[in-house]
C-alpha cells in the first residue's frame, strides 16, 4: 500500500503530517511532502488515521504506485 | 525520387515527390487546398493499423515538449472506443513560434495529420485548438477547415476551438479540461487523456507539428522519414531560434544537428554568447562554454542537463544580463501557475521573489541556499509538470549565471545593454482569465 | 402511590431537561470546534488532529444525550409524546412545531454523523454539503429548546442560551475574518445573518416563549394543560399563579410564561 496525495484538493491543513510524521512532512508553506514508498504492515494503522483525518480527503491509500509518480525530490529535513 | 503511397490501390494517388533532405515541413507554400494537393497529393487512406505501424517504424516522437513516442499514444487511444483527436496548436510558450508558422503556412498538412490520426483511432470527434487571441492562426485554420468540409475530405468534421492565452492552456490535461468545461487548468493524472479525456472518451492530444510529420510519413513512408536524423532520434523538427542571432525565426533541422550549426543557419551570432536556453521556459540553460559538440537530440542534451522540449533555442549574448532575464521569466512562470496546488503557487512565488533579489543584488548567501531548498521541495509535487519545468529553468540559470550572481552581490553587472530578450506576454494579453 | 408516581415522573422530567440542555451546550461546543478546524487554529498542546477528534467525539456524546433526552421524555409519559416523535418532525400532538424542531435537529445531526462516518465512500463534496447543515441543526435546537423547554423562562436558562449564541456568533466572525475570497457576497450575507438572525430570535422570544400563555399557544394539548391546572390548584393558593419559591410554578403569569404548566413538579 502507498500513500497518494491529490495536490489540487490538498489545501495545506497539515493534519496528515501530525498523525503520520514518519512518512509525511510539511514544506515551507505548510503543504505535505508525501513519501510514496510502500508502507509496512505495522504502520498501516497510522497511515489510515492520517488518510481519514484529512479535512478535504486529499490523501488516499492505494494498492499500486503509479508508474510515473510525482516523486518529491530534495531536502526532507 | 518518387515516393510510395500507403494505398497502392488508390488510383488518384498519382506520384508526389518526397522531399530530399530539408526542408520538409517548411517546404510547404500551399495554404489553399488545391495547391496543397498539387504539392503533396491527396490524403492517403489506409487500414487503421497500417498508419500506426508506419509511424512506429518511423520512430516519430511528439513535438509539443515531452517527446513522447507518437505510435504508443496512437495505439493506446485506438484501443478505446469513441475516441477524440485534438490538434494542439496552443503554443503557450512565448519564445516559440513554430506552431503558429506551421498553421498559417501549411494548415492542410496539419489537418491531414489530424484526419489520418482520426482514421487510425476511429475517432468520432476532431478538434483543432489554438490561442483565441491569435487571429491570423484562427483565420487560416477556419479557411482551411471550410475548404476541406466543402470537399468532404475529413473523415470526421473538424471543430476549431480558441483557448485563453495562458502558458498552461496547451498542457495536455488543461486542454482537455477546457474542452470539457471551459476552464484551461491542468487536472490530476491518472487518468491520462488517452485513457479518459474529453467527455470521458479516449483522447489523442497531439502537437500540430507532430501531426504534420504524420501527414508526410503517411505519404512517403517510415524509411523516408529516417533518412534524416539518427537511428535513435530519426527525422527532423522545427526550431524557433531567437535572441542574439542575425536572423531569428523558425528553422527546420535534422535531429542531432549541432546547436552551433543551427545558430549559424540563423545568421550566426554576431556577438559572443554567455549561454543558450534550450527547450523553452520549462527547459534549461546551457553555458556557451559547453556548447561545442552539443547536438539537437535528447541524448546529447541530457549530458548538459537539457532536453529538446518544444524546440526553442534562445541565444543569450554576453552583453545582456542573463540573470535579470531569468528572473523576469521566473516571475512570469510564477504568475502563470494555475493556482491549484500549494507547492506551485507558494513555491514559485517564493522562488520568483528570490530570483528578483538575486538580480537586484539584494541578497545574501541565505538566498541561494533557500532557492536550492525550495526548488527541491516543489519539483514533482504539482498536478502538472509546471513547477518541474520552472525548477529546471531556475536551477540551470543558477548554475550557468553563478558568476553573474556573485557580481550582482557586489553591485556590479556584466551586461552592457538593457534589452529584454526573452519575450514575456503582458498581463493585458493574458487577460487573467482561465476560461 | 400517586406521590411515588409523581416523584419518579419528576425525576425523569428533570433528566429530560438536563440532557436537553447539556446536549445543546455540547452541540455548541461541537459547532465552535468545527469552526476552529476550518480556521486552522492549533496550539502546542492542541494539534489540529486533536481539535478534529474532540469535535467528532463531542458530537457523538451529543447524539447519545439526545437519545437519552428523547427516552426520558417518552418514558416519563406526562406529555403524550411517542418514540416516533423523536425522529419524525412534527409528529407529536404535544407542541408539534416546537417539539418537531427537536426531531428535525436530531435528524440533521444523524445525517451529518452518518455521512462523516462514510466520508471516504461518498466523496468530499457530498460530505461537505451535508455538513453545512450543522449550523441549521444547532439553530433549530436553540429554537426547539426555547419553544418547548420547561426552563425557558428561567434566568439561568436564558443565560445558557445566550452564551451558546454568543459562542457561535463569535466563532462565525472568527471564520469570516480569516478570509472568504471565493465569494465576498456570501461573506457579507453571512455577516448580516449574524446580526439579523439573533435579532429575529429575540423578537420571537418576546412574543413567543416569554410572552403570555405560551403553553397554550405553542400547542400543549388540552389534557396536559388540564393536568397542570389541577396540580396548580393543589399547590398554589393564588389563582393568578404568582410564582412560589422555586422556579417551577405553573406559568400562567406573564414573566415566566415560558413555563408550560408542568411547573407543578413538586406535586
Amino acid at each position: 500500500m502507498h500513500l497518494r496525495l491529490d495536490p489540487i484538493t490538498c489545501d495545506g491543513h497539515g493534519v496528515c503530517a501530525e498523525l503520520f510524521p514518519e512518512r509525511i512532512e510539511l514544506d515551507d508553506w505548510g503543504y505535505p511532502i508525501v513519501d510514496a514508498s510502500p508502507i509496512p504492515e505495522r504502520m498501516l494503522a497510522d497511515a489510515r488515521r492520517a488518510v481519514f483525518a484529512c479535512p478535504v480527503l486529499a490523501l488516499k491509500l492505494v494498492e499500486e504506485e503509479l508508474a510515473v509518480t510525482a516523486r518529491p525530490t530534495g531536502s526532507r529535513r | 525520387m518518387t515516393a510510395t503511397t500507403l494505398d497502392p490501390g488508390d488510383t488518384n494517388a498519382g506520384e508526389t515527390t518526397a522531399p530530399v533532405g530539408l526542408p520538409r515541413l517548411l517546404r510547404d507554400t500551399a495554404t489553399a487546398l488545391d495547391d496543397h494537393i498539387a504539392q503533396h497529393g491527396p490524403l492517403p487512406r489506409s487500414a487503421a493499423g497500417v498508419l500506426i505501424d508506419e509511424v512506429d517504424a518511423a520512430g516519430l516522437r511528439g513535438r509539443g515538449g515531452a517527446s513522447f513516442p507518437t505510435a504508443t499514444k496512437l495505439r493506446a487511444v485506438a484501443a478505446g472506443r469513441r475516441a477524440v483527436v485534438v490538434a494542439n496548436g496552443c503554443e503557450g510558450e512565448p519564445a516559440s513560434t513554430k506552431d503558429a508558422l506551421l498553421l498559417t503556412r501549411a494548415p492542410h498538412l496539419v489537418l491531414d495529420g489530424l484526419a489520418l490520426a482520426a482514421m487510425a483511432v476511429r475517432a468520432r470527434q476532431a478538434i483543432v485548438a489554438t490561442e483565441r487571441v491569435r487571429g491570423d492562426v484562427m483565420d487560416a485554420l477556419a479557411r482551411a477547415i471550410s475548404e476541406r468540409a466543402a470537399r468532404g475530405i475529413d473523415p470526421v468534421p473538424v471543430r476549431l476551438v480558441g483557448v485563453p492565452p495562458r502558458y498552461l492552456a496547451g498542457e495536455e490535461s488543461a486542454l482537455v479540461h477546457f474542452l470539457d468545461n471551459g476552464e484551461a487548468k491542468p487536472t490530476n493524472v491518472p487518468p491520462r487523456p488517452f485513457e479518459r479525456g474529453v467527455h470521458g472518451r479516449p483522447t489523442l492530444v497531439q502537437n500540430v507539428e507532430t501531426l504534420a510529420q504524420i501527414a508526410l510519413i503517411a505519404r512517403h513512408g517510415a524509411e523516408w522519414f529516417r533518412t534524416l536524423g539518427t537511428e535513435s532520434e530519426p527525422g527532423s523538427a522545427l526550431f524557433t531560434v531567437s535572441g542574439g542571432v542575425a536572423t531569428p525565426g523558425v528553422y527546420e533541422a535534422a535531429f542531432n544537428t549541432r546547436v552551433t550549426a543551427l545558430l549559424d543557419a540563423a545568421g550566426g551570432t554576431p556577438a559572443p554568447l554567455s549561454a543558450v536556453l534550450v527547450g523553452g521556459y520549462f527547459g534549461a540553460w546551457v553555458a556557451a562554454s559547453r556548447l561545442d559538440g552539443v547536438r539537437l537530440g535528447n541524448e546529447s542534451l541530457r549530458d548538459v542537463g537539457a532536453a529538446l522540449g518544444c524546440g526553442v533555442v534562445v541565444a543569450m549574448p554576453a552583453s545582456v544580463c542573463g540573470l535579470r532575464e531569468a528572473a523576469r521569466v521566473t516571475r512570469y512562470l510564477a504568475e502563470e501557475s494555475a493556482g491549484q496546488c500549494g507547492p506551485c503557487v507558494h513555491g514559485l512565488a517564493a522562488v520568483a521573489a528570490a530570483m528578483d533579489a538575486l538580480a537586484r543584488g539584494r541578497h545574501d548567501r541565505h538566498t541561494t541556499h533557500l532557492l536550492g531548498r525550495w526548488t527541491g521541495q516543489i519539483a514533482g509535487r504539482g498536478a502538472c509538470r509546471h513547477p518541474d519545468g520552472a525548477v529546471r529553468f531556475v536551477r540551470s540559470a543558477l548554475e550557468v549565471f553563478a558568476d553573474e550572481i556573485a557580481w550582482h552581490e557586489q553591485g556590479r553587472c556584466s551586461a552592457t545593454e538593457t534589452t529584454r530578450l526573452l519575450p514575456v506576454p503582458s498581463s493585458a494579453v493574458r487577460d487573467g482569465q482561465w476560461r | 402511590m400517586s406521590v411515588l408516581a409523581a416523584s419518579s415522573g419528576s425525576a425523569l422530567w428533570y433528566l429530560a431537561r438536563a440532557t436537553g440542555m447539556t446536549a445543546l451546550v455540547l452541540l455548541t461546543v461541537s459547532v465552535v470546534l468545527g469552526i476552529v478546524t476550518s480556521v486552522r487554529w492549533s496550539a502546542p498542546r492542541w494539534p489540529r488532529f486533536v481539535v478534529e477528534y474532540v469535535h467528532r467525539d463531542v458530537t457523538l456524546v451529543v447524539l447519545a444525550l439526545i437519545v437519552l433526552h428523547v427516552a426520558t421524555v417518552v418514558i416519563d409519559g406526562f406529555a403524550p409524546i411517542g418514540w416516533l416523535a423523536g425522529v419524525v418532525p412534527f409528529a407529536s400532538p404535544y407542541r408539534p412545531i416546537w417539539l418537531g424542531l427537536g426531531a428535525l435537529a436530531f435528524d440533521l445531526l444523524l445525517a451529518i454523523a452518518v455521512t462523516s462516518w462514510l466520508r471516504h465512500r461518498i466523496g468530499f463534496r457530498t460530505w461537505r454539503f451535508v455538513h453545512w447543515f450543522a449550523y441549521g441543526s444547532w439553530a433549530v435546537t436553540v429554537v426547539h429548546g426555547l419553544g418547548t423547554g420547561t426552563d425557558t423562562g428561567q434566568t439561568w436558562a436564558l443565560f445558557v442560551y445566550g452564551a451558546c449564541l454568543v459562542a457561535v456568533v463569535a466563532a462565525v466572525w472568527w471564520r469570516l475574518s480569516v478570509g472568504w475570497e471565493h465569494n465576498p457576497a456570501l461573506r457579507t450575507a453571512i455577516l448580516g445573518a449574524t446580526f439579523v438572525l439573533p435579532l429575529a430570535l429575540f423578537a420571537w422570544m418576546r412574543v413567543g416563549p416569554l410572552g403570555s400563555n405560551w403553553a397554550r399557544r405553542s400547542g400543549t394539548p388540552a389534557s396536559v394543560l388540564a393536568k397542570a391546572h389541577r396540580s396548580q390548584v393543589t399547590t398554589s393558593s393564588d389563582a393568578n399563579g404568582t410564582t412560589g419559591s422555586s422556579g417551577s410554578q405553573p406559568g400562567t403569569d406573564g414573566g415566566n410564561g415560558g413555563d408550560d404548566g408542568f411547573g407543578g413538579f413538586d406535586r
